[in-house]
């Protein structure tokens, strides 16, 4: 029988503990459990048979810890397939009369991933389809994956499963006291991903007692549309006269358990402490319950790699300004390969609100797919919030998706065939919650019913692949009304009649209705309000508008959706005063004075006055305003550099310090990015950088980037073309990056000893390859014997020595 | 069971011990030591205080690490014999002679990893870019929320031993001295901390979360 079908009808009981049965039956500290397949296989098949003779119908391979990392090929294969083989044979001898499956067990790799690891999502995928290959080919009638502990190696066992076989799978993740992956990822995210790649069952094992797992399955039960499994400790370890005994004894854990299944857990078993006796004792206690019916939740959720975002409550705001449309400096940052710029407008926009942002980084002169990636990759290392991934490009899309940690949301697809034939399969495979516009082959229809009944047909061919309807939001298109005034009305009814009478999610990028008319605003927030009104789930929009977020906040007071009106008094409170009273004087006394202006060669104006005392939108404001007299260059030569050399000597005198310096290149860096604003709109010139390349990196094998980067910052700030490889870079990256720039001068920074050699390795090449550029080195290791011992040019004690050896290099460049 | 009694009893039972984990919820703050792991030396702290924009950027770290971190600790104890070389044998392999004269006249080691979770570095991250000073305000304040949880395990580590008659060592950590950051490979396994604490090695030898650490604690 499938066993799918089976479950049906039927709660599953999975096996319990295998490491301390090994133990006892003789596995020494440190040997390799997957070696007893193939040394020691009538052991390994007692105990799984002792497995199913309690009542087990799934039995795990003995191939938790089976992976390429640990074994070559050859020996893979011949674990994996002995462990399949011993758990068939297992089945086969048992005396139950239950209905007996076998399982391949895919423990994590013990690897963290990039970014907060060192390992590649890809090089993960790939490891663990070796495994699956193998388990596959030796016949099993499942996949189990456990004891995941962080959300991005979870997707890379999923997907690997997904792109090797059609076997059900089954994905449990271990959590920690707190409720949460080790990694942040919540039940609920869990669930949404999960589900989305299609995982035929998902729940928890390890870490805790089914008493401490409590919360999060019931966060499971309320989320899950599948049927949610449960797979605990007995309790806690502990040291007894030195052995390890658990807290928890089968009864009790029966009964514990039982009360879950009552809850709806439709699988259950144990893991670290238990034995066949504790799922004897679940299999009996479990006869007197009637298993909970799966059932479908409806819930529409977004994820990243620790929350949901959940539609059709609360009105989602998603950030409209990751776009380059109309915006020449975000164009310009596309161009420069600048992400640090969409990283900042990426948290620009989380701090004013938003819930979401969408991501489009489409112009017709860069590779997207490449840097839709890259985008993704970034954003989800600074920012917790769900990701839309906005490209016309199906292979940027496919790219953007599969390096997606959760479940993301997908702009968009639309009623023509062609269209939703080459989207729907990615969104079946990946996952992922689609923006369906309401127009097809005929264009945009007139009428609400048009739209609507292309809003039926999506839903039929989303279907078709797999996709429920509570995976689709609909935006049935805002036309401005400069040009046809009925058209809001026709927007306005079709939200009205896909939320009411589809029961769907809709969404709408708001701003379109006011085009052509003056004070848009004005439009423009009061269309948000009436299409709230008609049921609009969420808005892609800018949330630097107040009018927008005032309609928001009010909204959500008005509908019951702000308890005590809480979020709307805070919103409130902090609104800035009414133009007409502008503060001029009342700042100025809360700024301390700082310590170079008592030096005797303080700043002589104000712009350079706020950059010394780090006043980040006031250096911007008296910027912006400079521009209107003075040439972009020239402010950067007589204002900005002459500041920060002030707060420069001041640190290196120490008599301001780091996190001083900091507060200052951030002002400084404001002043930059206005300049780089006028510069961008008068198409001229190189963003501001007046000086060298320098080429930045922290060395292969480090991920230490703290100094790095901060050197970078005051670099930029002197002028510098900084070209950052970020941390843990290739030795030939660095070489390659020298060359194509003909960069003079490298930096290079290693925290670590073991690391250093890495280090000593790039200077090598570099001498070899590009003999021309110097290299500087720092990082906590480093002296200036290390530096010399290692070849390298210039030993730089911080960042401001960095600044001035650089500065060195391309005077006498200039000059040469 | 409290903490102490739990350590005295692994300490007396004489064998290795398996590893065993304890929460904490908080652990004291030391401002000092925070803004010194932030680069603002201890002389210079009264004056960067007089700021109320640095103020308040302290006051908005601490509020994300009461939310983020997490205070877990696994250990083990196990008896200490001597080998023929005079290096202590220990559950990992190693021939520091620093180590050696640390432990010297111990009869026993606990050894155990710290970690404040992963929540810190997330939120190192988000504000590195964004806004430096925060990003290494709250590297600073990470740094020292995981030492205040060592200075607290080590504490009852202290009155363990103590009540057995015995004193504690110094604590000591891979990568101190000549005791080599590739025992972490060993060490880590023996409190399963890549299962139970979240903490994973990467291939050159550190610790994720970044806020972690292991130590050594002699006892005698």
């Amino acid at each position: 029988m499938n066993i799918l079908d089976y479950m049906k009808d039927h709660f599953l009981f999975l096996d319990g503990g295998m490491g301390t049965l090994l133990q006892e039956a003789g596995l020494q500290p440190g040997e390799l459990p997957e070696r007893w397949n193939v040394s020691h296989p009538e052991e390994i098949i007692r105990i799984q048979k002792s497995y199913y003779d309690a009542g087990s119908n799934v039995v795990l391979s003995n191939t938790f810890g089976a992976n390429g990392l640990k074994f070559d090929d050859e020996e893979l294969e011949q674990l994996v397939t002995a462990a399949v083989k011993n758990a068939r044979e297992a089945a086969a001898r048992s005396t139950g009369t239950q209905e007996k499956f076998v399982a391949l067990d895919i423990g994590p790799l013990g690897k963290l991933l990039k970014p907060y690891g060192d390992y590649e999502f890809e090089d993960a995928v790939a490891m663990y389809s070796k495994t699956v290959r193998y388990g596959v080919a030796a016949g099993v009638d499942l996949v189990f994956i456990e004891t995941m502990n962080d959300s991005y190696d979870t997707k890379a066992a999923l997907l690997a499963v997904k792109e090797n076989t059609d076997l059900p799978v089954f994905v449990s993740n271990a959590y920690g006291s707190d409720g949460k992956l080790m990694t942040g990822a919540s039940p609920a995210a869990m669930v949404a991903m999960l589900e989305g790649m299609h995982a035929d069952a998902i729940g928890a094992n390890c870490s805790l007692g089914p008493d401490q797992l409590i919360g999060v399955v019931e966060e499971y039960l309320e989320y899950a549309s599948v049927p949610v499994l449960l797979k605990p400790n007995a309790g806690l370890p502990r040291a007894e006269n030195g052995k390890t005994v658990y807290d928890v004894f089968p009864p009790e854990f029966a009964e514990s358990v039982g009360k879950l299944l009552e809850k709806g857990v439709r699988i259950a078993g144990g893991c670290c402490g238990t034995t066949p006796d504790y799922i004897r004792a679940v299999v009996e206690k479990s006869k007197s319950i009637t298993p909970v019916p799966v059932t479908e939740k409806n819930r529409s959720l977004v994820s990243s790699y620790t929350q949901v975002v959940e539609f059709g409550k609360s009105p989602i705001l998603i950030g409209e300004r990751i776009n380059p449309t109309g915006k020449k400096r975000f164009q310009q940052a596309l161009r420069e390969n600048d992400i640090d710029y969409i990283l900042g407008e990426a948290l620009k926009q989380q701090d004013a609100g938003v819930q979401l942002l969408d991501v489009n980084v489409g112009l017709p002169e860069i590779d997207e797919p490449a840097f839709l990636l890259r985008a993704v990759k970034e954003l989800q290392a600074v920012t917790d919030l769900p990701l839309q991934l906005d490209t016309t490009d199906p292979v940027a899309m496919e790219a953007g998706l599969r390096a997606y940690n959760g479940k993301a949301m997908v702009n968009s697809v639309n009623g023509k065939e062609e269209v939703m034939s080459e989207i729907f399969p990615l969104v079946a495979k990946y996952g992922g919650f689609v923006v369906a516009l309401t127009l097809d082959e005929g264009g945009i229809p007139d009428t609400a019913e048009e739209r609507v009944a292309i809003a039926e047909k999506i839903i039929r061919r989303a279907a078709d692949y797999g996709i429920d309807k509570k995976d689709l939001i609909f935006d049935p298109l805002a036309m401005t009304i400069s040009a046809d005034t009925t058209a809001a009305l026709a927007t306005m009814q079709a939200v009205h009649s896909i939320r009411h009478d589809l029961k769907v999610n809709t969404s709408l990028g708001i701003s379109n209705v006011s085009f052509g008319l003056p004070s848009r605003n004005i439009i423009t927030s009061t269309f948000f309000a009436l299409c709230l009104q008609d049921g609009l789930s969420a808005a892609i929009m800018n949330p630097y508008s107040q009018e927008m977020m005032n309609v928001y906040h009010a909204f959500r007071a008005l509908h019951n959706m702000d308890e005590n009106c809480m979020y709307y008094i805070t919103y409130a409170q902090n609104l800035p005063a009414p133009a007409a009273a502008p503060a001029a004087g009342a700042a100025s006394s809360a700024e301390a004075s700082s310590p170079s202006e008592s030096s005797g060669e303080g700043p002589s104006s104000e712009l350079q006055k706020a950059i010394v005392r780090g006043l980040k939108e006031k250096t911007g404001t008296l910027t912006k305003a400079m521009l209107a007299e003075k040439k972009p260059l020239e402010i950067i030569q007589s204002e900005v550099i002459p500041a920060l050399n002030i707060v420069g000597a001041d640190f290196e005198k120490k008599k301001v310090y780091l996190p001083q310096l900091l507060m200052a290149a951030e002002a400084a860096k404001s002043a930059f990015e206005e300049v780089k604003v006028a510069m961008a709109a008068s198409d001229d010139g190189n963003g501001g950088s007046s000086r060298c390349p320098f080429v930045i990196a922290t060395v292969h094998g480090d991920i230490h980037d703290i100094g790095k980067n901060i050197v970078k910052l005051i670099l930029e700030n002197y002028g510098f073309a900084v070209s950052d490889l970020g941390k843990d870079v290739p030795e030939q990256t660095v070489v390659d990056e020298v060359i194509r720039l003909h960069a003079p001068i490298v930096g290079l920074s290693a925290l670590m000893t073991t690391t250093v050699p890495a280090m000593e390795e790039t200077i090598k090449l570099l001498r070899e390859q590009a003999p021309w550029a110097k290299v500087c080195v720092g990082g906590a290791v480093l002296t200036q014997e290390y530096a010399d011992a290692i070849g390298a040019d210039k030993y730089c004690r911080d960042a401001m020595e960095t600044v001035r050896y650089a500065e060195e290099i391309d005077e006498a460049l200039k000059n040469s | 069971m409290e903490h102490v009694d739990r350590i005295i009893e692994a300490i007396r039972t004489k064998t290795r011990t398996i590893p065993q984990f304890f929460e904490y919820d908080d652990a004291p703050l030391n401002e000092m030591e925070w803004l010194r792991y932030a680069c603002v030396p201890i002389r210079d702290q009264q004056v960067v205080k007089e700021d109320p924009k640095f103020t308040a950027s302290m006051a908005r770290a601490l509020a994300f690490a009461r939310e983020e971190c997490n205070f877990r600790l696994g250990f083990l104890a196990a008896p200490i014999s001597w080998g023929k070389d005079g290096f202590p044998i220990l559950p990992f392999e190693q021939k520091s002679e620093k180590l050696k004269s640390n432990l010297e006249g111990c009869s026993a080691v606990v050894l155990f990893a710290a970690t404040v979770g992963s929540g810190m570095d997330r939120m190192i991250r988000r504000f590195e870019k964004s806004d430096p000073q925060m990003g290494l305000l709250l590297q600073g304040l990470g740094a020292e929320r995981v030492e205040s949880l060592c200075d607290l395990f080590n504490a009852e580590v202290d009155a363990a031993a103590q009540s057995l008659g015995y004193m504690t060592r110094r604590r000591y950590s891979p990568g101190y001295g000549d005791l080599p950051i590739e025992v972490q490979k060993d060490f880590l396994p023996l409190l399963d901390a890549e299962r139970r604490l979240g903490i994973i090695l990467s291939d050159s030898y550190l610790m994720a979360p970044s806020k972690s650490v292991t130590a050594i604690i002699g006892i005698g």
